[in-house]
This record gives C-alpha cells, sequence and structure tokens, in this order.
C-alpha cells in the first residue's frame, strides 16, 4: 500500500510538472510526510483535530518571506487552536540557495520562535504537486470526510511592505470563512515573491 | 561629484527615453525613478513600432542578478534601433539608497531602470500580464498588441529572437 502511494505521488508529481498547473481550488490535496526543524517527520494526518490547514511554502532568504514571518506566526496563534495551524515548508534547493539548507531552517526557527511546523521538502517533490511557484505562496486547506480540500491559494493579504496598511487580509478572510461554515470571498490572488529555487 | 553628474544625467535620460514628467519644481531628480503601477501603466501598452522589454527584477533576487548582463547585451546591441529596455526593480523602498543605488552603480547598468512602488500586487500583477504568477524574474517583451510574457530567466539569444521576430511584424 505504502508503494502503491508512493508510486501515485510520483505519478501525479510527473502530471503535475508536465501540465504545470497544480492545485486548483476544489482540488483534493496530497499529505506528505517531511522533516521538521525538530528532526520530526510531520504529516497532516499528525493533527486529527485540525480543521483545515494553512500550507505555506516559504524559505530563509526570500526578503518576501522575511517580511511576512511575524504575520505568519501571528495566523498560526490565532487560528491554530481554532483548528487552521500553519505549516511552513521549504522547497528551495540548497545547492541552489546556500542560505535555504536545512540547519539554516533550524537557526531561522530557532531566532525567530516559529510557534508552527516549518518543514524541509527534501528533493522538492511537493511543491511541484501543489503548484507553488514563489515564497511565500499559502494553501488554505480544509478537512472534508477524511480529504483535504484546496480553498484558498495566494498571498497572505495586499501589503507586503506594511501590515498596518492592509486593506484586504486575503488569508484571515479565507479562514474566517471556513469557520463560519462558508465559502473565502476571495479564493485566488497573487503577490510577487521570490521564485522556488530549482537545480 | 562625478558619480552623482552621472546618475543625474543617467536619470535624465531614463526619463526622456520612457517620457517620464519632468519634474515641476526644482527639486533634484531620484537617479532611479520612482514609480507606483498608474506610473508605470503608461509604458506596459505603448502603441508604436518599438519593441519593448520590460524586466521585473530585484537585487535580492540571485536569478535576476545572474539574467541582468543579457538585458545589458541587448540595450547595447540594439541601441540604435526601434528597441527599449526598462529594468523595473522590485526592491524594497528603505533599500533604495542602500542596494538599489549601489547595485546599479557597481554593475554599470546602462539600461533604463525604475522602481515600483506599489504594494498591491495582487491588482497588478494580473495587469501585467494574467498568467504571471507573481514570481520573479520576469519579462514583458510587446510592440504594439503583440505581446510576450515569460516568468523565467531569460538569454540574450531568446531576447534577441524574440525582439527580431517582433521586429519584423
Amino acid at each position: 500500500m505504502k508503494r502503491f502511494l508512493f508510486t501515485l505521488m510520483l505519478v501525479s508529481a510527473a502530471v503535475a510538472a508536465v501540465f504545470g498547473q497544480g492545485y486548483r481550488i476544489g482540488d483534493k490535496a496530497i499529505d506528505f510526510s517531511l522533516k521538521n526543524v525538530d528532526g520530526k517527520m510531520v504529516s497532516m494526518a499528525d493533527y486529527p483535530d485540525a480543521k483545515g490547514f494553512v500550507v505555506i511554502f516559504s524559505c530563509n532568504h526570500c526578503p518576501y518571506v522575511m517580511a511576512y514571518e511575524d504575520r505568519m506566526i501571528e495566523i498560526h496563534n490565532l487560528y491554530a487552536s481554532k483548528g487552521f495551524p500553519v505549516i511552513a515548508i521549504n522547497s528551495n534547493d540548497p545547492s541552489v540557495q546556500p542560505q535555504d539548507s536545512y540547519e539554516n531552517m533550524i537557526e531561522r526557527a530557532r531566532d525567530k520562535k516559529f510557534p508552527f511546523a516549518y518543514l524541509f521538502d527534501e528533493g522538492q517533490k511537493i511543491y511541484p504537486i501543489y503548484g507553488a511557484t514563489r515564497t511565500p505562496h499559502v494553501f488554505l486547506l480544509r478537512k472534508q470526510n477524511g480529504d483535504l480540500i484546496v480553498e484558498y491559494i495566494g498571498a497572505i493579504d495586499d501589503n507586503y511592505k506594511d501590515a498596518s496598511a492592509v486593506k484586504e487580509p486575503f488569508l484571515r478572510n479565507a479562514i474566517e470563512a471556513l469557520l463560519a461554515g462558508n465559502k473565502p470571498p476571495v479564493s485566488e490572488t497573487k503577490a510577487i515573491g521570490c521564485t522556488i529555487k530549482v537545480k | 561629484m562625478p558619480v552623482r553628474r552621472l546618475f543625474f544625467l543617467l536619470s535624465l535620460l531614463t526619463l526622456l527615453q520612457f517620457g517620464f514628467a519632468q519634474p515641476k519644481t526644482k527639486e533634484v531628480a531620484k537617479p532611479v525613478p520612482v514609480v507606483d503601477f498608474q506610473g508605470l501603466k503608461p509604458f506596459l501598452s505603448k502603441d508604436n513600432d518599438t519593441v519593448y522589454v520590460v524586466n521585473f527584477w530585484a537585487t535580492w533576487c540571485a536569478p535576476c542578478v545572474v539574467e541582468m548582463p543579457h538585458f545589458e547585451n541587448i540595450n547595447k546591441e540594439f541601441r540604435s534601433g526601434k528597441v527599449k529596455i526598462l529594468l523595473v526593480s522590485l526592491d524594497f523602498p528603505n533599500h533604495y539608497d542602500t542596494r538599489l543605488i549601489p547595485f546599479i552603480s557597481s554593475k554599470n547598468i546602462q539600461s533604463s531602470v525604475v522602481m515600483l512602488d506599489d504594494p498591491n500586487s495582487n491588482f497588478w500583477i494580473n495587469e501585467v500580464d494574467a498568467s504571471w504568477s507573481g514570481a520573479i524574474p520576469a519579462t514583458l517583451i510587446y510592440k504594439g498588441n503583440n505581446r510576450r510574457f515569460f516568468e523565467k530567466v531569460m538569454t540574450t539569444e531568446e531576447l534577441k529572437s524574440n525582439i527580431l521576430s517582433l521586429l519584423s511584424q
């Protein structure tokens, strides 16, 4: 069964790579098993009480990520207890971007006191399946009958520069809508970000 | 202050080349103009027989920095032709003096540069091109209504072949 799942994962990765699209709203997202900064493997299945997940493709080096780290922490602190924890994933190839090594992830997580899991996508298997292209890139998932449904894709809010000048907190609005049993008012947004570094 | 004078001339050239309005007051023009999207928009939809190459980049974006010499090559090669290069920096405004200006100076960038300072990227990314996810580097090459968009690192050859094919249309 495990081998079957792995094959299925590789096939879907290949399909995603060929079509270059990744997930769309309403798609079922796959779970993953990736190494956290504490050395332990983490899957979404490890959170039985979660109502969903805020999966954020992230990294150490990108100035746009740095501009959003405090807001990522805030969102986790606000919504993890309500059922929507943040899971950050670094998919960059450290041989291309040395600052994004696993060791530097540990350091960054310690310096910023990340309250959320910060996982290393070793071998860059997960980001093409999701269709992440940049950092930060958010995928908001909702649990439904054991599936993980993609409900929102995009930016955290509409102002990377100044959290106090945000007019539309896209991600928070989307989480609030899901908590109220509604669909996110805006389901897809765009933002400037760093490319995911590939050899 | 020869460096400052050089910057002043460069900025004047940028302003003239892309038709940015001359400052009305006697303020010293910034070596690189800072615009919001409304300020940039006219340069994304010029309707004439010139090919415009608009590259979105930042000093902190490693692949953008790697790509930069290709735009400089093109700028040099087509300087006398109907081709205009505009490098749109997405550096953070607080890095204007500490990173952007030193970068342009140390790399001796000859192409025109503007800084886009407009945080509402969810709005303007689609205005540049609907297929753009927001990752940089990204490049728009267009002549009139014929537009080509690339969300990747470009080579001199790719830039050249696209420019030549647009020029011949």
